[in-house]
């Protein structure tokens, strides 16, 4: 079996005194899916945050591609072909559209920026109506196509996308999950999801970690816990 | 009417001094939230670099091509200052990032100090005259009460100015540093996450602050024909006035603002009273902070982290 890209081991974060991740383990095997699911504050955007240092860890190590990234400038690791929708979008609220996508092209030194930009407009239609528009003054779901969009300028090895369906209609998800799909399917993209929706990410994703509390629960292929029991009962009771 | 277009003219030639180093102000509040108090003192500083290397030019080499002086002189103390303010950040701001918020205000209250009995014990504290540059005028008007006059030193003052913002516009609105630039101004740990070296952007920013602070001080030491350890002051807070007036973080605010601030300042001492002309610039800094602390052209509330 391969090495990893990404290995998170033993990793340990907190906020001045609140202590958020207690030792989480985690792998990312090229080309795969993997989703972390939870609750409400168990720790899935820390432990995606703290992959770029954010906060650091205060113990435990990441490796991306067989390298120590654990005391990396955040700038760094993104050159190395990292690249995170983060929760809550952080679009450039004073950026055009077509501003935005271009900082998402910079690590890249814009090489491929004409290319890509028209791949983006084919998934994201709505992007392209909207290209001088402001990103601050986007509706939610808009934002969430461009800071999708925005990641996926820089051509990652390693896509992040934390909570990607917060806040879309239903048809909207289901269109950026089968985005992430094709992705992955035809370009041999690695995803890294972060959801609340249980359901569709564990459909979507070869492997999945359950997290509880800064913990690590529960791990196996998307389908084995969509078929487990606690898996049903803590996170898919009443929903679909 | 004459006094009128005279004091118009003054004031605009004042203004776009204002503006220039209101600039600097703006963008560094802009990126990390800080008011430079050392900005004015960097300005002063650069008056005397391109003042020394004036005098290089001029009475040591004997260069006589005034043109050309003006143009070394122009771009020597915007690099020499530039390169002052690049290790300012480094010595005296970039340690205390994510200190208490205080901290690095503080250690600028001390590099303004600093620079000023740097200063003052090199270059001894009493005025230095400026030779004579681009001394003629023009008469716009002749016959009446008094001419009006537009001197060349006000016309390329104005005109360095423009071109120098067109310049920085463009590298700001249009270039990939000045989007980073941008982006660092609006969302740090998201730049920063696309690959943006956060540290070196804010390194460009005291650069670029520096470079057009040195502008101004090269034309303001042309103007005025004297430089003194103490000028950093009274023009920075004036030009701090002024990127509050325009609003802290907008650069078109801080053109816009020092422009008023040019012209208020004029027309006040032409009008009123030349004792209080510094009263009145200061009096706006207080009624802005009061009532419109946003400023002209700001936004309603400047978010930090
Ligand atoms: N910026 C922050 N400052 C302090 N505590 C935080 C911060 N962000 C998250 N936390 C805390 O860390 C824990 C994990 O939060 P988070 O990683 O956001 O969870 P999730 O993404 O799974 O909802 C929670 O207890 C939360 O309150
Ligand atoms: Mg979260």
């Amino acid at each position: 079996m391969s090495a990893p890209l990404l290995s998170i081991q033993k990793l340990e974060a907190a906020y001045g005194q609140i202590v958020a991740l207690k030792g989480v383990d985690l792998d990312i095997m090229p080309g795969e899916i993997v989703t972390v699911i939870g609750g409400n504050g168990a720790g899935k955007s820390t432990t995606m945050m703290s992959v770029f240092g954010r906060p650091r860890a205060s113990a435990g190590k990441i490796i991306f591609d067989g390298q120590d990234i654990t005391h990396k400038p955040a700038h760094e690791i993104a050159r190395m072909g990292l690249a995170q929708s983060p929760e809550g979008r952080r679009i450039f609220p004073r950026m055009s559209v077509l501003e935005n996508l271009q900082m998402g092209a910079s690590v890249d030194g814009m090489a491929h920026f004409q290319a890509d930009l028209e791949r983006m407009f084919d998934i994201f239609p709505r992007l392209k109506e909207r290209i001088d528009q402001r990103g601050g003054t986007l509706s939610g779901g808009e934002q969430q196509m461009l800071a999708i969009a925005r990641a996926l300028m820089s051509r990652p090895r390693l896509l992040m996308l934390d909570e990607p369906s917060l806040g879309l209609a239903p048809l909207v998800v289901k269109q950026i999950f089968d985005v992430i799909a094709d992705l992955n399917r035809n370009d041999g993209l690695s995803v890294f999801l972060v959801e609340q929706n249980a359901f569709h990410a564990l459909k979507l994703a070869h492997r999945g970690y359950v997290m509880v509390n800064g913990q690590i629960t529960l791990s196996g292929t998307g389908r084995d816990l969509l078929a487990n029991p606690q898996v049903r009962a803590a996170y898919l009771e009443g929903a679909h | 009417m004459e006094n009128f277009l005279q004091q118009l003219i003054n004031g605009v030639t004042l203004g776009a001094i204002y503006g220039l180093i209101a600039i600097g102000y703006t963008m560094v509040f802009g990126i990390i939230g800080m008011v430079n108090f050392a900005h004015g003192d960097v300005f002063m500083l650069s008056a005397f670099i391109a003042l020394i290397i004036y005098l290089a030019m001029t009475q040591i080499l004997g260069v006589t091509a005034l043109g050309l002086v003006f143009l070394i002189v122009l771009v020597c103390a915007m690099a020499l200052t530039a390169l002052w303010n690049w290790a300012i950040e480094r010595v005296a701001y970039r340690p205390l990032r994510g200190s208490f918020r205080l901290a690095p205000l503080i250690s600028a209250i001390g590099m303004s100090i600093f620079l000023a009995n740097f200063v003052q014990v090199v270059q001894g504290p009493r005025n230095k005259p400026v030779p004579p540059i681009f001394t003629d005028v023009i008469h716009v008007t002749s016959g009446g009460a008094f001419d009006v006059t537009l001197s060349y030193k006000q016309i390329l003052i104005v005109g360095v100015t423009g071109v120098l913002l067109l310049a920085f516009w463009y590298l700001v609105q249009k270039t990939a540093l000045g989007r980073a630039q941008r982006a660092c101004e609006q969302d740090r740990t998201m730049a920063a996450l696309l690959g943006v070296d956060v540290d070196r952007t804010i390194s460009l920013t005291f650069i670029i602050g520096a470079a057009l602070a040195a502008v101004a001080g090269t034309l303001y030491m042309m103007y005025y024909g004297v430089v003194n350890f103490s000028d950093g002051f009274t023009p920075g807070v004036k030009a701090f006035t002024a990127a509050v007036l325009g609003g802290i973080g907008s650069l078109p605010g801080a053109v816009i603002g020092g422009l008023l601030i040019g012209l208020i300042e004029t027309f006040w001492s032409a009008y009123f009273s030349s004792d209080y002309k510094d009263v009145a610039a200061f009096s706006i800094l207080v009624i802005t902070l009061i009532f419109m602390p946003s400023g002209l052209l700001g936004r309603p509330e400047v978010e930090k982290v």
